[in-house]
């Protein structure tokens, strides 16, 4: 751990947090913050996901349900049960980390693309029982009522309280993705990655390990769901169980540089900008996908280790500080 | 002596300047150009754009000695909630919009609530009746449409006169507008001594409804009472007709209040809306067109009759005009304070909202007609007025011809 | 007639539709060991070729779908070249990705040309009324349709040397090749006629209900449950896996409110996953 202190990205997130927190609040520029909430968003999006996929080499499909579950469990304890926020969020990624565990336990006996499509089958399944689930509004979801955001200090103080939290929750995914990197857990989860019978055979416990990050990787999303949603001030099944967002996470990560703590989160950084361009763009909104298909195929048949990875051909020695 | 006449001559025309000094007020509202909203939003934003024009013309909105000319800050939502919120975001911190009107339906609008009112700007809402989104506590939304409790129970009461026996099944869009609207048409059905043979809903999106009409003909209802917005309004219009239902009234939400439903064919007729303003209304305005002159300049405008989203976006730029006016400026606390004081009646009908803070914004002027669409006598399908039977244009068909 | 029984010859005739839709992927899954992500988006523009064929020459909509499994065979060596040839070989990740960003690109250029506004095919047969209920027109032909298609895709792989080759180059790649059949060719066919199976199935969808190019995001899943219920490699094998899904759909809707269906279906396609990965009638993919 202390280890940690010693290598230069720890203190390169660190900065980032506090870049993030310092440009909005100077000059009180409330649309930049507006801006960097969703970039701060997808950076735990993909971070957490490339610990599955980047780091052990499971492909979740369906790693927007973590956020979507986060933001209802967060939203139902702090409307309807009237919790203050951050107990609520902490609940929420709890609750939906044990839930995680449990639904893990049942698909990671699978492999390869098998895994991937039960992942999407999960992604549809809770979909589907949150559309009928009474308690939380079923297809209509749930509403913030305005009063929720006075012990915030009324709107618009929430607004920027729930934007620290957020780079908080930024901060702890990039942190937590290069604690696991450096860890000998982390080790035995690229072991599974290479040859996950051959790493068996070495001694690493593969169920327990896949079971472990599969949870993990569920926490700090399902948190980040719990406050956006309250942020936003509602929630349905359509919003919360994005498939496509779940996509842009895979195709976020490919694009910044699989296996790495930094690639997510420049790959993260890069493709949220260039989709709020293109979607505020009158003509070319509808060409996001098309863009975002077209990168991700380039990516991957030119560059599969993505930015960093070309970063990395580039400069060698960058390999020891942007890991 | 010339000086002093060059002199007068400048101060005439600077006093008059500042006394008709031009101003532009910013409007900001989301239209469903794509998306399954589409056509019931875009006749909401014809009414939105028909008023815009009409006053335009006129030189602007008079109010405090300065005359605002109205602009748009419009985008697509493409129907989507998400779009909804950053567009909404988007032009109050960046368009810096004076006043929003809501998107279309309840649901988008509830949406919008949310970003209007934590950054406390105005927001007239219209095509959008459920009554939730005004008992969250809010303190600048006013609504427009008479609340979505009134539109199935107006069916329900024009039903009882008929068939007093019949059996009712409920299909409807699991969405917060029809949920609003069936959840106290479904107590109020029981309380008038109806069976409700069958009650489901359907998600939203669906487009086949094929295994909830084999319920519906498995419950031997013969009144069918629900539906959504448009599009899925209109499917299963057209598979129940297909599926050769044997129902004697069908009621539909919004959907066949569209200049579009008569391209159904034989299963657009005898279909029942409850609808907000219908053509052959005579309300007289206090202020703003008469109706005929509304539905005269309408059709004129845009080749096609005014739907009752389309009355609704005109009438939301008359109140917020009269309001304005009233206010003498554009300072929002006292338009909300004018709005607040409003009781008006225009072609539309009677606009009022509630000013308790428990529904602050809740329309109680506006009530609900039912209309129907019906031959007339040269075979052609036409929407007819057939509630309330003192401002009927014809009688209820019942049971509809199938 | 009661209404459980109806429901199920309706849930019967929708399935036969399923089974087509997933017959497609089963082909290519079978064949080359790729799961095709494009699936979803091919079954759209099969939806939107009817469409503009049926704009265009107001004909019996299903005589238009031969132009149409025409044009989706062309297609499919399209997407064959761009995103599939070269990942034939390499992980399962590249071949899920690589579909997959075709997939994006075609639903982007399909909502700027079309948004994502409802489209209808207008064009109905008069159904069978039996009793108290209706079966229309359109769900008859469309189950026929696809049983037609699907014994036609049989005879192509059992009585052709087309065929024939296709199914060595399934069973052993190398094998074949040994025997001087060219691979890649054998593959770039498979491949377009499981687009072409998918476009059909899109294509008779659009004479049923409303569509937009998301559409087929939704049968695309459903091909998966199916594919992965039939374990891969037989065609007829997801015929009759489609027509089972679509008689539990119908089994099941008389009792519950038709919206926890789709929970159903996921819930045992996971389970399916997990506890029987070669499916009920065919074997597991190499």
């Amino acid at each position: 751990m202390i280890t940690m202190l010693r290598r230069p990205l720890f203190w390169l997130i660190l900065l980032l947090a506090a870049v993030f927190a310092w440009l909005p609040l100077r000059g009180n520029n409330v649309a930049l913050r507006e801006d960097l909430i969703l970039v701060a968003v997808a950076i735990v999006l993909t971070s957490n996901l490339n610990l599955m996929i980047g780091y052990t080499g499971y492909v979740n499909f369906g790693h927007i349900v973590f956020y979507g579950l986060g933001g209802y469990v967060g939203l139902y304890l702090a409307t309807v049960r009237g919790w203050p926020l951050i107990p609520a969020a902490l609940t929420a990624g709890v609750a939906v980390s044990l839930l995680a565990l449990l639904f893990g336990l049942g698909i990671l006996r699978l492999r390869g693309a098998y895994f991937a499509l039960a992942t999407i089958g999960v992604l549809v399944a809770v979909q589907a029982f949150v559309a009928n689930f009474e308690p939380w509004g079923r297809s209509t979801g749930m509403y913030v009522a305005f009063e929720s955001y006075a012990p915030m200090g009324g709107p618009r103080h929430a607004l920027w309280t729930t934007y620290f939290l957020v780079i908080a929750v930024m901060a702890l995914s990039l942190l937590l993705s290069l604690g696991i990197k450096a860890s000998k857990f982390g080790l035995g989860l690229f072991a599974i990655r290479e040859d996950e019978d051959a790493a068996i055979v070495l001694g690493v416990n593969a169920t327990v390990y896949k079971a472990i990050i599969y949870s993990v990787s569920a926490f700090l999303p399902a948190v980040a769901g719990a406050l956006m949603f309250f942020k936003n001030g509602m929630i349905d099944p359509s919003i919360a169980f994005e498939y496509m967002l779940s996509l842009e996470g895979i195709v976020m990560l490919m694009l910044g540089g699989s296996g790495t703590v930094a690639g997510a989160a420049l790959g993260a950084g890069l493709y949220e900008r260039l989709r709020s361009y293109l979607l505020t763009s009158p003509r070319l909104s509808d060409f996001h996908l098309v863009i975002a298909g077209g990168l991700l195929l380039l990516v991957i048949r030119l560059a599969p280790g993505g930015l960093i990875g070309w970063l990395y051909r580039l400069v060698p020695r960058s390999r020891e500080v942007v890991e | 002596m010339k000086r002093m006449f060059l002199i007068a001559l400048l101060l005439f025309f600077s006093l008059a300047a500042t006394a008709f000094s031009q101003q532009t007020i910013t409007l900001g509202f989301t239209v469903s150009r794509t998306g399954a909203l589409n056509v019931d939003s875009l006749e909401q934003y014809r009414g939105f754009e028909l008023w815009r024009d009409t006053v335009n013309v006129a030189g602007g909105i008079k109010a405090g000695g300065k005359s605002y000319k109205v602009q748009f800050a419009s985008y697509d939502d493409e129907s989507n909630s998400k779009r909804v919120q950053q567009l909404y975001t988007r032009m109050i911190l960046e368009d810096k919009a004076d006043f929003l009107f809501s998107p279309y339906s309840s649901s988008l609008t509830a949406t919008a609530a949310i970003v209007t009112e934590q950054y406390e700007k105005i927001m007239l809402t219209t095509g959008a009746a459920e009554e939730k989104t005004y008992k969250l506590g809010n303190q600048h939304l006013y609504q427009m449409f008479a609340p979505a409790t009134q539109y199935l129970t107006a069916a329900l009461d024009a039903l009882k006169a008929k068939d007093p026996k019949a059996a009712v099944a409920f299909v409807y869009e699991d969405a917060s507008f029809s949920v609003a609207v069936v959840t106290p048409a479904k107590a109020y059905a029981q309380q008038l001594g109806f069976n409700v043979a069958f009650s489901e809903a359907y998600a939203p999106n669906t487009a086949d409804f094929g295994a909830l009409i084999d319920k519906v003909i498995a419950s031997k209802a013969t009144v069918l009472l629900g539906g959504g917005h448009y599009a899925d309004g209109s499917t299963l219009a057209r598979q129940l007709y297909g599926h050769k239902v044997p129902l004697k009234m069908i009621a539909l939400l919004v959907a066949p209040d569209s200049p579009q439903w008569s391209e159904l064919g034989d299963a657009a007729l005898g279909v029942i809306v409850p609808s907000q303003w219908e053509p052959q209304s005579t309300f007289k305005a206090q202020y703003g067109p008469s109706g005929a002159d509304f539905g005269k300049a309408y059709t004129a405008k845009y080749n096609a009759p005014p739907s009752y989203e389309s009355a609704g976006g005109y009438a939301s730029g008359l109140i917020l005009q009269h309001a304005i006016e009233q206010a003498g400026g554009i300072d929002t606390a006292k338009v909300a304070e004018a709005l607040n004081a409003t009781d008006l009646t225009t072609f539309y009908g009677r606009t009022k909202f509630s000013t308790q803070a428990s529904e602050h914004g809740l329309q109680v002027g506006h009530t609900i007609f039912l209309a129907q669409w019906q031959k007339d006598k040269a075979g052609q399908p036409v929407k007819q007025v057939v509630w309330p039977l003192a401002g009927k244009s014809a009688d209820l068909a019942y049971p509809i011809p199938r | 007639m009661s209404g459980i029984l109806a429901s199920m010859i309706d849930g019967l005739l929708i399935g036969s539709v399923y089974g087509l839709a997933a017959m497609g992927l089963s082909l290519i899954w079978g064949v080359m060991d790729v799961i095709n992500l494009t699936h979803g988006s091919m079954i759209a523009l099969g939806m939107f070729g009817m469409y503009l064929l049926f704009s265009a020459i107001a004909v019996n909509a299903y005589a238009l779908l031969i132009p149409i499994i025409a044009g989706g065979f062309v297609l499919g060596i399209v997407v064959y070249w761009l995103a599939v040839n070269w990942v034939v070989d390499r992980s399962q990740l590249m071949s899920l990705l690589s579909t997959f960003a075709v997939n994006m690109m075609v639903i982007g250029i399909g909502t700027a040309i079309w948004s994502t506004s409802p489209y209808n095919v207008n064009f109905s047969l008069p159904g069978i009324t039996v009793g108290e209920y209706t079966f229309t027109g359109n769900h008859i032909a469309a189950a026929i349709s696809a049983v037609l298609i699907a014994l036609l895709l049989e005879l192509f792989l059992y009585r052709t040397r087309a065929g024939k080759a296709i199914r060595a180059v399934s069973d052993n790649r190398e094998a074949a090749e040994l025997m001087g059949i060219s691979s890649t060719r054998v593959l770039m066919v498979a491949f377009a006629i499981g687009i072409a199976l998918a476009a059909s199935s899109g294509a008779l969808v659009s004479t049923l209900f409303p569509f937009t190019i998301l559409s087929g995001a939704g049968y695309q899943l459903k091909s998966f449950v199916v594919t992965v219920l039939a374990g891969l490699g037989k065609p007829l094998g997801a015929l009759a896996a489609g027509v089972l899904l679509g008689l539990l759909e119908g089994a099941v809707s008389p009792f519950i409110a038709v919206s926890w269906i789709p929970l159903i279906e996921f819930g045992l396609f996971v389970i399916v996953l997990i506890f029987f990965p070669r499916g009920i009638f065919g074997r597991a993919s190499a």
